[in-house]
């Protein structure tokens, strides 16, 4: 297997269910708080660092072998309300539809049987990354890359923003996005010994209010 | 908020290198053989006062009182409180904890470790935890709780005091129920803490919360997901909350406000259903 | 339609459409789409169908919505097939990429509907409206109806474009207002021929009693053949 692997799932094209969810930003363009490229920035940043790094610990330690199941556990530990389990569940099962597809695994069919409504997303992306022969780190900056660009597509369709800024921001963003991951995969390396407690469980208090509120919405653009 | 409490003598603490104290309160709750809740152990120390105060009903209560300017930078802080089957127990604060700058700059700790047994109720019900400009504290809160234990926990962060900026608050609260973790979750605010202050974390906001209620009965009849505040229409500058199941016999409220008054607001109406 | 089975890989069904049988070994629903731009039909016509054919077939539906649940709910409202039948797919406003680009939402909803309530013989996916390049992936659907209607524009079948020529069934609807917006329906048959070669086309007028005929006929001889291939 070849690190290129990591370019087909990073892809935002991976057919995986991304493209619905805008991960928070569309209660945040609806409160004002997004609306524009700077304020995109900043969003993405706040939710790189909470959202972003638990699903990177997550994803890593899937990759790096742990249990998939106890890691699955441990997702739900780290989200506080039913509205982001769902999604999570939702695209976690969207995910092994598209990762079966592509790189077909035991542990993946494992998982399968074991989660059949869906494991959380970035527990199945990392076990993804681990059937295309990927390593943990690798697994890490996918789900972080994924974490920013799914809100800066969003943001692009919710507020017509220019797609040339929206792209700017997930480049000056990549920095953090390489610290995220690292943290994500040095969580993921002592995991392995100590167990999934030790991965990140950074909370992001308005992510998860407003999850809810989004979710009982009657019009929306976005699943989630 | 900006009282001085001068630092009482702390006949129970050892001095860090660094300077800081070295501090452990515990408090263990025993029914005796009639059911009632006694105190066996409840030993203060370094900057904790306990008091024992009226009993309601059968509930024995507590309240950590005073001498709560601690934690300054350097200071390593402990409280641990059991209530062993078939109790009950409320401890409450007198006072806000103020964390503070230390004369050396570094971090101060304060690792607060609850367990409650079978059939035993524990209310963890403190004043909240008020973050000064400068200061550095990490704090973890660990709670065991026995298959049928329940819990009502509450903790408040307040990042500043009036009219300053935050200092650098981390904590981690881990909920384990026979050994299985229901709830973990991490949070670190103010300096070196990258996107804390942005519209996914806090929005502005310099307050924020949370209420767990725990039982067997949440798990038979999970809580319905209830918003508050802002998140239910009303003005946002009050603060908003959401009361939702986690994944376990728990309801947890998640608040966020303005300032500690707001967030208190949010979190007893949420308690009050 | 794709209908014989020659993939090697014995698990493929639990991840790809292609596949026509169920876990159990028996041939699975018949998936038909039904894109086709905004306001031409889409919706009347799904419901129209449900009731022309629920009596003699176990049916289910899925709306793809563009930024509601609106059509679901309407489908609901009206009563067409009881509730439990019909689900919703959220598309993030972008219908084509939930019917097309990426399918797996859409799967996942015409798996649970089997589940649920089946076993089911004909799954209608209804497409949110979208432009006239939208068309379903055969991954999801086993044939595909593009609806356009004649108020739109009597040209359309002119202009072409995916749907228009390669959809397994084009309904031209709403030809009941063909005197009143001046169009030209032997002139649009004569235009949809020159797109679609032997491609059937279909022109309906579904405010009038048995308008969906057409519609439902061809779907019955779809599902006759997917019914005779059975292994």
């Amino acid at each position: 297997m070849s690190r290129a692997a990591l370019l087909v799932l990073a892809d935002g094209r991976f057919p995986a269910g991304g493209h619905a969810h805008s991960g928070g930003a569309e209660p945040a363009v609806t409160a004002g708080h997004i609306k524009d490229a700077a304020t995109l920035e900043a969003f993405c940043r706040g939710r790189l660092h909470t959202a972003g790094l638990v699903a990177a610990g997550l994803a890593a330690a899937a990759a790096a072998g742990l249990d998939p199941l106890l890691l699955d556990d441990a997702a739900d530990a780290r989200t506080p309300v039913p509205a982001l389990r769902q999604v999570a569940r939702r695209l976690g099962r969207q995910m092994m539809r598209a990762a079966r597809a592509t790189w077909p695994s035991a542990e993946l069919d494992a998982l399968a049987a074991a989660r059949p409504r869906g494991a959380h997303q970035p527990v199945v992306l990392g076990l993804a990354a681990r059937s295309a022969g990927l390593t943990p780190l690798d697994a890490a900056h996918a789900v972080a890359y994924e974490n920013i660009s799914g809100p800066a597509t969003a943001v692009v369709r919710l507020l017509s923003l220019d797609p040339f800024d929206a792209t700017a921001v997930l480049a000056r963003l990549t920095v953090d996005l390489e610290q995220v991951a690292e943290a994500g995969a040095a969580a993921a390396q002592r995991a392995v010994t100590e167990g999934p407690g030790v991965l990140p469980a950074a909370s992001a208090p308005l992510l998860d209010i407003t999850a809810e509120a989004h979710a009982a919405w009657p019009v929306r653009l976005f699943a989630s | 908020m900006t009282r001085t409490v001068p630092r009482p003598a702390a006949p129970q603490a050892t001095a860090l290198p660094a300077g800081g104290l070295r501090a452990t309160a515990r408090i263990v709750a025993r029914a005796d053989a009639h059911g009632v809740t006694r105190l066996p152990v409840l030993d203060g120390g370094g900057p904790f006062a306990i008091r024992r105060i009226q009993s309601h009903a059968d509930q024995t209560r507590v309240c950590l009182i005073g001498a709560m300017s601690a934690p300054l930078g350097g200071d390593r802080l402990r409280i641990e409180a059991t209530a062993e089957a078939g109790t009950s127990l409320r401890i409450t604060a007198a006072a806000a904890t103020v964390a503070l700058p230390g004369r050396t700059g570094d971090l101060a700790t304060y690792d607060v470790h609850l367990t409650v047994g079978d059939g035993a109720r524990l209310e963890w019900l403190p004043e909240p935890l008020i973050s000064a400009e400068g200061s550095d504290l990490r704090m973890t809160t660990t709670v065991d709780l026995a298959p049928t234990a329940r819990l009502v926990f509450r903790e408040e962060q307040v990042l500043g005091r009036t009219g300053e900026r935050t200092g650098a608050l981390r904590s981690r609260l881990t909920i384990r129920q026979a050994g299985r973790t229901l709830l973990d979750q991490e949070t670190a605010y103010g300096p070196g803490a990258p996107g804390w202050d942005t519209s996914a974390v806090l929005g502005g906001n310099r307050a924020v919360g949370q209420l767990l209620l725990a039982g067997p009965e949440f798990g038979d009849k999970p809580v319905e997901v209830r918003l508050l505040g802002g998140a239910a229409g009303a003005d946002p500058s009050a603060g908003q909350a959401v009361v939702a199941p986690i994944a376990g016999p728990a309801a947890l409220v998640t608040a966020i406000a303005p300032d500690g008054l707001s967030l208190r607001r949010l979190l007893d109406e949420a308690a009050a259903g | 339609m794709h209908l014989d089975h020659q993939d090697g890989f014995p698990e493929r069904h639990t991840y790809s459409a292609a596949d026509p049988v169920r876990h159990d070994g028996t041939r699975r629903a018949l998936r038909i789409g039904l894109g086709g731009p905004v306001g031409t039909g889409k919706t009347a016509t799904v419901a129209a169908l449900c009731r022309a054919l629920r009596d003699e077939l176990s049916i289910a539906v899925v709306t793809n919505d563009i930024y509601t649940r609106e059509d679901a709910e309407f489908l609901r409202r009206e009563a067409v097939l009881p509730t439990e039948r019909i689900a919703a797919v959220e598309t993030g406003a972008c219908p084509h990429t939930a019917i097309r680009d990426d399918i797996s939402a859409n799967l996942e909803a015409v798996e649970d509907l089997e589940e649920t309530v089946g076993p089911l013989d004909l799954i209608l996916v209804e497409s949110g409206g979208d432009n006239l390049t939208a068309t379903f992936s055969k991954g999801l659907v086993d044939a595909q109806i593009f609806v356009i209607d004649v108020a739109g524009g009597d040209d359309i079948p002119r202009k072409g474009g995916p749907g228009v020529t390669t959809a397994d069934l084009l309904v031209i609807n709403k030809t009941d207002l063909a005197p009143y917006v001046g169009v030209d329906l032997e002139g649009m048959a004569r235009d949809a021929k020159a797109q679609r070669g032997e491609l059937p086309v279909a022109f309906t007028a579904l405010k009038q009693p048995g308008g969906v005929q057409p519609v439902a006929e061809w779907v019955r001889a779809q599902l006759a053949n997917w019914t005779a291939a059975q292994a």
